[in-house]
């Protein structure tokens, strides 16, 4: 079977990204925690590769960590929604129509009508801005996404015939959500959940971009491209690489979330064969 | 063919000049006014647009910090330093038509210190015990102890004169006496001030100023580009300004502030308490790296709450110079090895950018910093109102306001006896060689005991077009006098 090229080129950005943020916990280039003024401002140079900033940090330091700080807000806020959403979408399927599900659905409708962001400035205010909070804010706005497609996900899988001889031989509700409905499923949410890591990413950059994510001094994305705004004049490169990182990184995941969407699609699987 | 084009380009240049000898100015500011009563808010951007503009007092600060004689032409002082009489200049007339006598002085002063006043400086007002109107051009005040500095309290911005049929109105429609009327305020946008042609000294060049609000330092950069706003008295990005540095259209203009930018520390809560640690905290900070980092390199080291160009300021910046290896060592004489402290910074630039300078600093020295970065409202109650803070960093802006230190509930609980003692005779000496010797002694005993970590006296750093002459270099207090500015050319 051939592997869709926007699956490949995807995966080579996510994992070239996320190489970069797991390598930065053994090596960077330079401490970003240590500022050297006296080279702040600087371009692209042998000891600097992408040059430095304004305060004279590294900027592929600054850069690969901040990567890492973007994945890990992105992987624990997709964590959270999968943890609480999934369980609560099969709820909702293995009870379809009764109050359980009424209550789970309309819960959902209801942090979904809020814009995301609104609510994750609004949470950051009331608790502090932190990445914690950032984490917890773009989490719960996973939440209701990960039970949508769960539950329409499951539901047509619940009027197939083997489910239905799954509860001839007595099996519970949970024992089939779990052993049958989940695995089938399974692609689905891979799929949602790579393209909510990306909004994850642009969620995390779009905070700390108005300093809610993570504070100083943990590079981040976001925060860099704020702080390059006033210099945009004298060294574009600052907002530049940075703003880069961020498009490279969310059109990789994306592109990776199509491509395994139209892999595991049994009808686009079909039409291609 | 060609030399007729040359003549024409040579007409048209001139044309071109003669336009620009204009008599209008457009001035930038990053931020609005909330209202244009001086009287009745404490934003420095009132001052900013109406001081010595449109309101004067009894006295005004010069382009030099020194106490000029403004609505009152002299004054005297009795024997025992507790009566002002001050003479008022003849013939001052409103904006609208009516004259400006002693009940107006004795209006605003009253109305300044009275229980209910709204004044955001009421400690100016505060020793006044009466004021007598003695003729229509002489006023009277009687003061509870002698108060060397009253002539300097009257020339703020929150002591002008005004009137009592037109004050309500003066947040939206200021009528004061100075060289220029209000024009018009579109809200979000600009105020307008056009010439006084009845003002009683000697009316100002500029026939109009607009004062316009940007906020955003690239929108700034963009303007001043453009050439939309003249003058931007306080350029709001200094990494910016190296641009206009190179470019011969426009001048930049580098003066001092009365803003003493500080590393405050809770003298009150532990480990802060301890002088040792508050020391070392001094030790670990190196000036001209936040100087050169944060503020591009604009503003001057301080080594105490004292402006430089103040003529009584003594240099203590070797008490506390930067030294890492003594901070590390006073941190383990003080057994405050491993500390973490919380940083809170407001949204300016010198705060936020030498915030975390000052937090890569302080790990040199093993001192663990979490940094928060709070919007004005939050940092005004959490930090100094509440006091629920480590250190924090702030330019205080005010002028001479070492007394600050005398209070012991002021937000960084500084509570010394002996300094409070000092403060309160300051107050009431009014020979200048004593005050000049009480003001040295209280720049150094905050200093040895380290109360805060003095970082630099914030820069005004300006930017004009090259054409324009007779603005402020210096900022003694919050004002842009458009008195004497005029075009070149």
């Amino acid at each position: 079977m051939k592997l869709p090229v926007q699956l490949l080129i995807g995966a080579v950005l996510s994992v070239f990204f996320v190489a970069a943020a797991l390598l930065s916990f053994i090596w960077v280039p330079h401490d970003v925690a240590t500022l050297t003024i006296s080279d702040k401002l600087q371009g692209p140079s042998p000891t600097y590769w992408l040059g430095t900033d304004h305060l004279g940090r590294d900027t592929l330091s600054m850069l690969m960590v901040g990567a890492r700080t973007s994945i890990a807000v992105a992987i624990v806020a997709v964590g959270i929604g999968m943890a609480v959403g999934v369980p609560l979408g099969l709820m909702a399927a293995a009870n379809r129509g009764s109050l359980i599900d009424e209550i789970i659905m309309r819960g959902n409708d209801l942090i979904f009508a809020f814009p995301s962001l609104v609510i994750a400035i609004l949470i950051t205010a009331v608790f502090g801005p932190s990445a914690v909070n950032a984490i917890l804010a773009i989490g719960i706005f996973n939440i209701p996404v990960f039970a949508r497609v769960t539950r329409g996900g499951a539901l047509s899988i619940w009027t197939l015939d083997y489910i239905l001889a799954a509860r001839v031989a007595g099996k519970g509700r949970v024992r089939i959500s779990v052993e049958h409905i989940l695995p089938n499923i399974l692609n689905l949410l891979i799929v949602q959940g790579t393209i909510q890591f990306s909004l994850g990413i642009l969620a995390e950059a779009a905070l700390s971009y108005v300093g809610l994510g993570a504070q100083p001094p943990t590079p981040s994305w976001g925060r860099m491209l704020a702080e390059a705004q006033t210099m945009i004049f004298t060294d574009a490169r600052l907002a530049i690489l940075p703003g880069l990182a961020i498009v490279a990184m969310v059109l990789g995941l994306n592109l990776m979330g199509d491509g395994l969407r139209d892999l595991t699609d049994p009808r686009v699987r079909r039409a291609r064969a | 063919m060609t030399k007729l084009f040359t003549t024409a380009a040579a007409v048209a240049l001139m044309a071109g000049t003669a336009l620009a000898q204009q008599d209008t100015i457009t001035v930038g500011m990053q931020l609005e006014p909330p209202n244009l009563d001086p009287t009745g808010g404490a934003a420095a951007a009132i001052d900013e647009v109406v001081y010595a503009n449109i309101f004067e007092g009894l006295t005004r600060f010069g382009p030099d910090g020194s106490i000029q004689p403004a609505l009152a032409s002299e004054w005297e002082v009795s024997e025992d330093g507790t009566v002002y009489t001050f003479t008022l200049r003849d013939g001052v007339s409103f904006h609208d038509g009516t004259a400006m006598d002693a009940e107006d002085v004795v209006f605003s002063l009253n109305r300044a210190r009275a229980e209910d006043s709204t004044n955001a400086q009421k400690a100016l007002f505060a020793g006044i015990t009466e004021v007598e109107a003695v003729d229509p051009l002489t006023v009277r005040v009687t003061l509870s102890e002698p108060n060397g500095n009253f002539p300097f309290n009257m020339a703020w911005g929150d002591a002008v004169i005004v009137a009592e049929e037109t004050i309500e109105q003066a947040a939206t429609t200021p009528i004061g006496t100075g060289p220029f009327t209000f024009t018009e305020w579109v809200q979000g946008d600009h105020v307008t001030i056009s010439r006084n042609e009845n003002y009683w000294g000697e009316a100002p060049a500029l026939a109009t100023a607009t004062f316009k609000f940007i906020a955003d330092g690239n929108a700034a950069f963009a303007a001043m580009m453009a050439g939309d706003i003249d003058v931007f008295p306080v350029f709001p990005a200094p990494e910016l300004v190296s641009q206009f540095e190179a470019d011969p259209r426009f001048t930049v203009i580098e003066g001092s502030t009365e803003g003493e930018t500080i590393l405050a520390m809770n003298n009150a809560v532990a480990p802060l308490d301890d002088v040792k640690v508050r020391e070392a905290i001094s030790h670990a900070i190196n000036r001209q790296e936040i100087i050169d980092g944060a503020m591009f390199g604009y503003g001057t080291p301080i080594g105490t709450h004292f402006a430089p160009h103040n003529p009584d300021y003594v240099d203590l910046t070797e008490t506390s110079n930067y030294d890492p290896e003594a901070a590390k060592a006073l941190l383990a004489e003080a057994g405050a090895e491993g500390l973490s402290l919380r940083l809170m910074l407001p949204p300016p630039t010198y705060a936020r950018r030498g915030g975390e300078i000052i937090a890569a600093q302080l790990r040199e020295v093993g001192i663990e910093t979490e940094i928060t970065n709070l919007e004005w409202a939050q940092w005004l109650e959490q930090v100094f109102t509440g006091k629920d803070f480590d250190l924090t960093i702030v330019s205080h802006t005010e002028p001479a306001d070492i007394n600050i230190y005398a209070r012991p509930d002021y937000y960084f609980q500084y509570d010394n006896a002996d300094f409070q003692a000092l403060i309160a005779d300051l107050a009431v000496e009014s020979d200048p060689e004593a005050r000049a010797a009480m003001n040295k002694e209280a720049q150094e005993t905050i200093a040895n005991d380290f109360v805060n970590a003095y970082l630099f006296q914030l820069a005004k750093v300006g930017v004009a077009n090259a054409n324009i002459e007779g603005l402020w270099e210096n900022a003694p207090t919050q004002a842009n006098d458009l008195t004497d500015v005029r075009w070149t050319e």
